[in-house]
């Protein structure tokens, strides 16, 4: 959600919004060209230490943030490329009805949008799914660290085979979902019509 | 009669090319206009600025007595009643016929749910898509098409209509259903301007025709005198050349 808002601010026309998209490419450019485990040891290890009795010392707790931030800024350029790939003409039709921006972005734009970037953004919810397993160099425990925990005390590699597909349970039915999703989609089009 | 609109000195420009050099023009109600003239004469564009889609950088304009050119004017509200039909159709893909249809009432004149399509499916029915209107675009034919988009900016109750070469894309044979539609939209005393290449249905359902030339109307007239006496000879140039490639008046 985070992503989209940032994909639309990224598309505000004219000059009076510059500040506003410069925030949001400045903010791409760092989070996708900052290696994704030292964003996560960055705020894990480096918030905490700052030792300001405001900010919270669960290293669970910056993991996710380390992780939202990062995929943020992946998602955003993932949903750039749907918004721009909608032919200008369809804004110009929904505006020719007098729907304002917004209304043309939400009911016109956004939905084509989003159904051509489903597979890419797909993608990145896996790439994000399994990134979780970098949050353990931080001490907090997720599937893989708790594998390594396993292995470490019993020199047995079936935990990691467990935590593999403890990963897999969640992408394959994800990846097939996504696929029945598009199926669904293009098969409606395709449907003669049921009513009238 | 009153002025539908009138457009004075217009001019627009993309970067350097200067597409409209000072258009004036006016329509008064129910009068039906055609604009015709070489493609890259500007007329796409003229109907492009009335909609408020391009700003426009010299002139005015004037609706129903109302300057929209100025600026801080409601161009959302400015557009409700100006329709527009465009060469492409432009339909929402991703739309059912009806929802097409409905969108514009509910989600700008926040009509009901039930209001609006009942007011979509009479129009439907009226030009001859009522079967059509659980159908996607993309499973309909390219005049099914257009006669689609042509209902939908009819479903905003505009007071006037701008149709933009929409007869251009389709095959020869779909031209005739789509050019019926406008016919009955005319009968119906529907304020429209229309750019077309279609000499015959311009002389026959226009009360004047305009020609356009470099972003000028460098000639202006009734049906009859421009397509049997045009005084300019940049106007028969262009009608000669329109009947060589086999077009009939």
């Amino acid at each position: 959600m985070l992503a989209l808002g940032l994909a639309i601010l990224r598309s505000l026309p004219g000059p009076v919004f510059f500040p506003i998209r410069a925030i949001a490419i400045v903010y791409t450019d760092l989070f996708r060209g900052i290696p994704t485990i030292l964003v996560i040891t960055l705020l894990g290890l480096g918030a905490p230490a700052l030792g300001l009795s405001w900010v919270p010392k669960s290293t669970t707790f910056w993991g996710i943030v380390a992780l939202v931030l990062v995929y943020t800024a992946y998602v955003s350029e993932v949903y750039r490329a749907g918004i721009e790939s909608v032919h200008p003409s369809q804004e110009a039709a929904a505006r020719s009805l007098g729907l304002s921006r917004l209304k043309t972005l939400r009911f016109v734009i956004f939905p084509q949008a989003v159904r051509r970037v489903l597979p890419p953004l797909l993608n990145d919810f896996i790439g994000l799914q399994k990134d979780t397993a970098l949050v353990g160099i931080l001490g907090a425990v997720e599937a893989f660290q708790q594998s390594q925990i396993d292995q470490a005390a019993s020199f047995n590699f079936t935990s990691g085979v467990c935590a593999a597909i403890l990963f897999l349970a969640v992408t394959v039915p994800l990846t097939r979902l996504t696929d029945w999703l598009i199926a669904r989609d293009r098969r409606r089009r395709q449907a003669a019509g049921v009513m009238a | 009669m009153s002025d539908a609109v009138v457009i004075e000195g217009l001019h627009k420009s993309f970067g350097k090319l200067e597409v409209l050099r000072g258009i004036d023009l006016a329509l008064t109600e129910h009068e039906v206009v055609c604009l015709i003239g070489s493609s890259g004469s500007g007329k796409s564009t003229l109907l492009r600025c009335i909609n408020l889609l391009e700003p426009i950088d010299e002139g005015r304009i004037v609706v129903e007595g109302e300057d929209i050119t100025e600026p801080g004017v409601d161009v959302n509200r400015v557009r409700r009643g100006i329709g527009l039909v465009f060469q492409a159709f432009n339909l929402f893909p991703h739309m059912n016929v009806l929802r097409n249809v409905t969108l514009g009432p509910r989600e700008v004149l926040g009509r009901s749910r039930a209001d609006a399509e009942a007011a979509a499916v009479e129009l439907l029915r009226r030009f001859g898509l009522a079967d059509k209107a659980g159908d996607y675009p993309d499973r309909l034919s390219g005049g099914q098409q257009q006669r689609v988009a042509i209902v939908r900016a009819l479903a905003m109750q505009p007071d006037l209509m701008l149709l933009d070469e929409v007869t251009s894309a389709l095959d020869p044979e779909l031209v005739g259903e789509v050019l019926e539609v406008i016919r009955e939209l005319a009968s119906t005393g529907m304020t429209m301007l229309i750019t077309t290449h279609e000499m015959a249905f311009a002389r026959d359902i226009a009360d004047r025709v305009c020609f356009l030339e470099e972003g000028r109307i460098l000639e202006e007239g009734t049906p009859a005198q421009i397509f049997t006496a045009p005084r300019e000879e940049r106007t028969r140039q262009f009608l000669d050349r329109i009947l060589q490639a086999g077009q009939r008046l």
